[in-house]
């Protein structure tokens, strides 16, 4: 498995694939042309199912219950509830605002406080000729085959004795110390090229000077992406924040949902708006930053 | 998470670089760089392994402290048939759903992407989308919308139109339809992501194969598949059936929403969270999560036996 961890000298995963592999000869004879319209139908029937259920949580989101429930089939309500936001945003049952403000600080300091961690370990590992390093390495490579997800009680029970539950470092801390991000580094940083090091150690700089100064400046792509696949699954996540989130303060905007979801105590057309609302600055983040995104999804999910 | 290649030592110290800085030059830099993380490593990681271990062996209702000692009778309590073997079942029956169907359609789409030219982009970033979904959204549309038992449910809408009675698609076990629900919002989140990975593994085959195997006589787009593509993408493939099963294994997302502490289909991670924080039964809830820890490194050095880390195409 040989990944395209690599600096951004080689061109990302999303701008290879423009050139599809080349077809022996592109005589254009009638089974072609059924089978190009059937993929095209193929395709147009996937992209109608993938967007569905966007469909419904915006129509759902700007209707009143009475269209949501109606017998009859709405395509869209024709009287538009804008009056829904401020339903949603004014509602103190809900408190969205306070979930999503939480939301949005655990996952920007988690995203930046994972890159700063797990980049410069990285970087040891990979460049810094330590006695121990080798060791170390492997120390840290165990942890991969255990899932986060699996040890979320061990980890509930270092939290609890910190007492830390119940806080927002109690949700951000322990997801800092990714081994796996770490791992991504080291690879990446192997693959650096030695030759900018070097000259920056001419010019007299320790490493500490060289990471800063010629790494990372020239690594902005693969931190990018790092930093977009963090940031959408600290978003996302379900499990860690609902376990040390208890009190409805600390609640993220995808606890908050799920309580309303199983407890069903707010209206249907306030959780979709809701819904629309905690999913929209991924949607934001998806549009203009797709290119890392694929990048990241294509170097982290196939490594090494 | 898989681990596999480079694993050789990557710091050879350069003697020169050595002697120019000094050997605590560079003990200092290493722990500069690498202390941090290591610190946070070791609590947050390696003590509470520990420390669960330790606490798996004492009964530990109401407290995280062990001395309470019972020897191994929390695995034996779990490992004897009843809820926990239960939720391995589930999660097995969950796997073989949710692992071929993403593998094939993933792949499917991949390849359907690979041959278009127009729109390509469009369509790519349209099956990527729910990316960016979480699991309780989706399952909020899914247990609320599409999947509502009553009449107001799109899937009762649409069988409605052929006069099939309204299901009751989470709430009834004859059939089990509601593993179609579980089953369908896992598809729809992930598909894109193992089709991102499909994509790239299908830009590394090099065009020549192609055209090799048109001089040697390959003659339609099955056989082309059959002995180009497939084998050329056994990396990637052998990639994406490890993630599938792992992501698989820790399923609760969308478990816990739909269908909460329901006996019919609860997998480990939801039967270990209600017993750990609804029951606060810390004794068997550390004995669950190593049990499912020393499981899930059992299939990762598995399949690294056999399929060999980081071992080329």
């Amino acid at each position: 498995m040989s990944s395209a961890l690599t600096p951004d000298l080689v061109p990302a995963a999303d701008q290879q694939e423009l050139a599809p592999p080349r077809r022996r000869r592109r005589r254009m004879t009638l089974g072609r042309a059924i089978a190009q319209v059937l993929r095209y139908l193929a395709l147009a029937i996937s992209a109608v199912l993938f967007l569905l259920p966007f469909y419904l949580i915006i129509r759902n989101a700007l209707s009143s219950d009475m269209d949501i429930t109606a017998p009859t089939w709405t395509i869209f309500p024709t009287d538009i509830q804008w009056g829904n936001f401020r339903e949603l945003f004014t509602d103190p049952s809900v408190n969205i605002l306070r979930s999503l403000a939480n939301s949005a600080i655990i996952a920007v300091l988690q995203t930046a406080g994972q890159l700063l961690i797990c980049s410069m370990a990285g970087y040891g590992l990979a460049r810094i000729p330590y006695r121990w390093a080798t060791p170390i390495f492997y120390g840290v490579l165990v942890t991969l085959m255990i899932p986060p997800a699996v040890t979320f009680i061990p980890s509930f029970i270092i939290v609890s004795q910190l007492r830390w539950v119940d806080t927002l470092q109690g949700i951000i801390v322990p997801v800092l110390f990714s081994g796996f991000t770490t791992f991504l580094f080291r690879q990446y940083f192997l693959a650096f090229p030695r030759s900018l090091e070097e000259a920056a150690r001419v010019d007299g700089l320790g490493y500490f000077g060289a990471f800063w100064r010629v790494v990372v400046p020239n690594s902005g792509a693969f931190f990018a992406a790092i930093a977009v696949i963090t940031f959408i699954a600290s978003w996302n996540a379900f499990l860690w924040p609902l376990v040390i989130g208890q009190n409805s303060s600390m609640w993220t905007v995808q606890v908050a949902l799920s309580t309303f979801l199983t407890a069903q105590t707010i209206n249907l057309h306030e959780l979709f708006l809701a819904a629309a609302v905690s999913i929209a600055p991924l949607v934001l983040v998806f549009v203009f930053l797709q290119r890392y995104l694929v990048q990241g999804v294509a170097e982290t999910g196939i490594k090494g | 998470m898989a681990t596999s290649g480079a694993l050789a030592p990557a710091t050879r110290p350069a003697p020169a670089e050595r002697r120019r800085r000094g050997l605590a030059g560079v003990t200092g830099a290493f722990w500069l760089f690498v202390g941090p993380f290591l610190l946070g490593l070791v609590i947050f990681v390696y003590v509470p392994i520990i420390w669960s271990v330790v606490l798996s062996f004492s009964r530990a209702q109401n407290t995280v402290t062990p001395g309470d000692w019972v020897g191994i009778q929390n695995y034996i309590d779990l490992l004897t048939p009843g809820p926990f073997l239960d939720s391995l079942v589930t999660f097995t029956i969950f796997a073989a759903f949710i692992v071929p169907l993403t593998f094939a359609l993933s792949l499917g789409l991949a390849l359907l992407l690979n041959q278009v030219t127009i729109l390509r982009a469009f369509f790519r970033s349209v099956f990527f989308l729910p990316t960016a979904c979480s699991y309780v959204v989706a399952s909020l549309v899914w247990k609320l919308s599409i999947f509502n038992g009553v009449r107001f449910g799109l899937a009762n809408k649409v069988i409605g139109i052929f006069g099939i009675e309204n299901i009751p698609w989470l709430a009834t076990t004859d059939p089990p339809w509601y593993w179609l629900v579980i089953v369908t919002v896992r598809l729809w989140l992930q598909i894109g992501f193992y089709m991102i990975l499909f994509l790239a593994g299908l830009q590394r085959i090099s065009p020549e194969l192609y055209e090799a195997a048109a001089v040697d006589g390959a003659r339609n787009a099955w056989q082309t598949f059959r002995y180009i593509t497939f084998p050329q993408l056994r990396a990637t493939s052998v990639a994406v059936l490890l993630l599938l099963l792992i992501n698989a294994y820790q399923a609760f997302d969308e478990f816990f929403n739909l269908l909460g502490n329901s006996s019919f289909a609860r997998p480990p991670l939801v039967y270990l969270y209600y017993t750990a924080q609804g029951n606060q039964d810390y004794g068997h809830g550390t004995a669950g999560a190593v049990i499912l820890a020393l499981l899930i490194m059992i299939v990762t050095l598995a399949q690294g036996r056999i399929f060999g880390f980081g071992r080329a195409e």
